[in-house]
């Protein structure tokens, strides 16, 4: 290589750092802060940790604990005073639970949808699969309302149901498989026939191995999408905090009583976004070729 | 018992008419070939004696029972793809075992875990690995029964295909075009092991190709498929001796026959070029087309009435063979003589070069391109 093509080599590079720094900075303040006290933190000093002074924490202390409790070090004081003033974990859970039933329905739905678009032949399978590329276009927030007002007439409002019941039908998620299963051959399929299998046994025995990398796709998609949604929860879980996703829980930290604590409200979001983190980070080398496959072909 | 009859098949798709009246009829035990070029059919009317395709109108019988209304699964019959459509995702034990899991465990046994409580399953698991085992051995892939299709050569997928179809020990085998995706001198093994298979078997098998070799090589008996038409059911001999059309005689040979155009006079003697021939044709009066295949044809150093001559084109060296391809002198053709290389290795490309025919071995077409008889053989 010549010394012009490592100066050009170079400016990507330069570029793409910049770019990955602006991303990662959020994150990088985010557990910063999650680390620091808060006078740091108004101050804008002490680096990534701060100094880590054992201290007396008085917001800690105005919610009724004793002196004794409340003096630890900073990054003790925010995660623990996250747990304690709100369930995390029950937040988590509901998530978990949340995100799970919504993924496990999607799929129940999307396959046998995707393979019939991709793979039967019937009266009317264009015109169904333009409605799917058509609800494509539908923004969520345009149809908010009259969801809500349904799920309110059926008595729904402040349920799981209310939480996972709207989006059980992803047209996403029916186009993206559908993409996938039309590079499945034909051939495959007339052997399962050929086999014994019935329609529905190609679809979970057959269909759904192959599928595996474009389904892993549609899962952090999916998950990712949920997990972090804020708007719907918002709106349909109107009191019962058991019922709270993370997003609604990040919440509880806002304003009150004793103002902003940055402190604990960075740790439960840490908390809340460091399951996401580790399953991309586990499901990335999948994820990818699962795009790349479903893009490309 | 595995006879088959296709009665009147047609098949459309939308207004494009695909097999046109079919029949057929296919012995128990009968190695049939459907051969013809791609795009006439044959496979169309594979999949309907699968049953992986709806004719338009028609019957297929299968020993002798209306298997119209039947579907895939319950006409016993097995497939053989082209592109094998072996599971990705299982293991070749799996793959094999999935036609009998499928045929022989009611749907409680094919339960996970719990299908294990059913009394009747240890011993139909028994007998699926017993027939798995077998197969296996018969095609000498037992030690890759743990293995994924992925890890497997194309020779290798190929057995492993077969054996998913022989597990099931059907009334009939249908194979599309099996051998296609292996390499040449794997292909030409594999004619001789199915040709073994077939015989040591003794199940009906139909086998759809669009390589005439393969047709010639291993069936009983092919038919001849052209743009949806059946032209031509025989003997391999008797199709390459005695096509009934030009078409047929064309698709069938390699290098192709060579046809000359030709009269026939009032009193129905034939010529071409400078050429008659002794035979007469049942037709007179008329244009015709003389076909003679390349081995039919020789290279002879004197010249005569019976001969005619052209320039070598281009030599064809294929080491047991020598095809010229030659041009013959008044510039209407293009021709191919096979040429033994013990008498023809120092004919060059360029050389000019006599060409006498083998006597009796000209076949006659119409303009229709219909088979013409000679009135006295």
């Amino acid at each position: 290589m010549e010394a012009k093509q490592y100066i050009g080599e170079g400016w990507k590079h330069a570029i793409l750092i910049i770019g990955a720094i602006v991303v990662m900075l959020p994150f990088y303040m985010m557990v910063s802060m999650s680390l620091k006290s808060q006078q740091e933190i108004q101050s804008i000093s002490g680096g990534l940790i701060g100094a880590q002074e054992t201290q007396t924490f008085p917001v800690c202390v105005k919610t009724g604990y004793s002196e004794e409790t409340c003096t630890m070090k900073p990054y003790q004081y925010n995660y623990w005073f996250a747990f304690e003033k709100a369930p995390i974990p029950r937040y988590l859970m509901n998530g978990v639970i949340v995100t799970l039933s919504i993924f496990i329905i999607q799929v129940l739905v999307a396959l046998p949808c995707a393979y019939a678009l991709a793979k039967l032949r019937f009266y009317g399978r264009e015109f169904v699969f333009s409605m799917v590329l058509f609800c494509l276009l539908i923004p969520v927030h345009g149809i908010a309302l009259p969801l809500y007002v349904m799920l309110a007439q059926a008595g729904l409002v402040d349920t799981y149901s209310a939480l996972i019941l709207p989006w059980t039908i992803s047209v996403f998620g029916i186009f993206l498989m559908r993409q996938f299963f039309m590079t499945v051959p034909d051939e495959l399929i007339d052997a399962a026939r050929m086999d014994g299998m019935g329609e529905y046994a190609i679809v979970w025995k057959v269909m759904l191995p192959t599928a595996i990398p474009a389904l892993l796709a549609f899962a952090i998609f999916s998950v990712v999408a949920h997990w972090n949604d804020y708007f719907w929860p918002r709106m349909v879980i109107t009191g019962n905090r058991d019922l709270f996703t993370p997003p609604l829980g990040i919440r509880e930290f806002r304003g009150g009583i004793d103002s902003d604590e940055f402190g604990p409200m960075m740790a439960s979001i840490v908390t809340v976004t460091v399951p996401l983190i580790v399953a991309f980070i586990i499901a990335q080398k999948r994820f990818i070729e699962g795009i790349t496959l479903t893009g490309m072909k | 018992m595995g006879t088959i009859s296709l009665k009147n098949i047609s098949k459309s798709f939308g207004s494009t008419q695909v097999l046109n009246n079919l029949n057929v009829d296919i012995n128990d035990g009968e190695f049939l070939t459907l051969v013809g070029p791609s795009g006439c059919g044959k496979s169309t009317l594979l999949r309907i004696i699968a049953g992986l395709e709806q004719q338009t109108s028609g019957d297929v019988l299968i020993d002798n029972k209306n298997v119209n209304r039947v579907r895939a699964s319950e006409r016993d019959l097995a497939m053989v793809f082209q592109s094998y459509a072996l599971y990705p995702h299982l293991t070749v034990r799996r793959n094999l075992e999935t036609p009998l899991r499928l045929r022989d465990y009611n749907a409680f046994e094919r339960l996970p875990l719990i299908g294990n409580f059913s009394p009747s399953k240890k011993e139909k698991t028994e007998s699926i690995n017993q027939l798995v085992n077998k197969t296996s051995e018969t095609l000498k892939i037992s030690e890759l029964l743990d293995r994924k299709p992925g890890q497997l050569s194309g020779g290798q997928r190929q057995r492993v295909a077969l054996g998913r179809a022989m597990v099931r020990e059907p009334v009939a085998f249908l194979m599309d075009e099996p051998l296609s995706n292996l390499d040449a001198a794997l292909r030409v093994h594999m004619r001789s092991e199915l040709s073994e298979l077939h015989n040591s078997l003794k199940t009906t098998f139909v086998y759809v190709t669009h390589d005439q070799a393969e047709a010639l090589t291993m069936s009983s008996r092919m038919a001849v498929m052209i743009d949806g038409n059946l032209l031509q059911l025989d003997t391999p001999q008797e199709v390459y001796d005695n096509p009934s059309s030009l078409s047929v005689a064309q698709f069938v040979g390699s290098p192709k026959i060579n046809i000359f155009k030709g009269t026939a006079d009032s009193g129905g003697t034939v010529g071409f070029l400078n050429v008659n021939l002794k035979r007469k044709s049942s037709e007179s009066n008329t244009d015709l087309h003389i076909g003679i295949r390349p081995e039919h044809l020789e290279i002879i150093n004197e010249s005569n009435e019976n001969t005619f001559s052209g320039t070598v084109a281009y030599r064809e060296n294929l080491g047991s063979d020598i095809f010229f391809h030659v041009n013959i002198e008044d510039g209407s053709n293009k021709i191919i003589v096979r040429g033994l290389p013990q008498f023809t290795h120092q004919i060059s490309n360029g050389s000019s070069v006599n060409i006498k025919r083998v006597s009796d071995k000209a076949l006659l077409f119409n303009q229709a391109g219909m088979r013409v008889q000679f009135t006295n053989a």
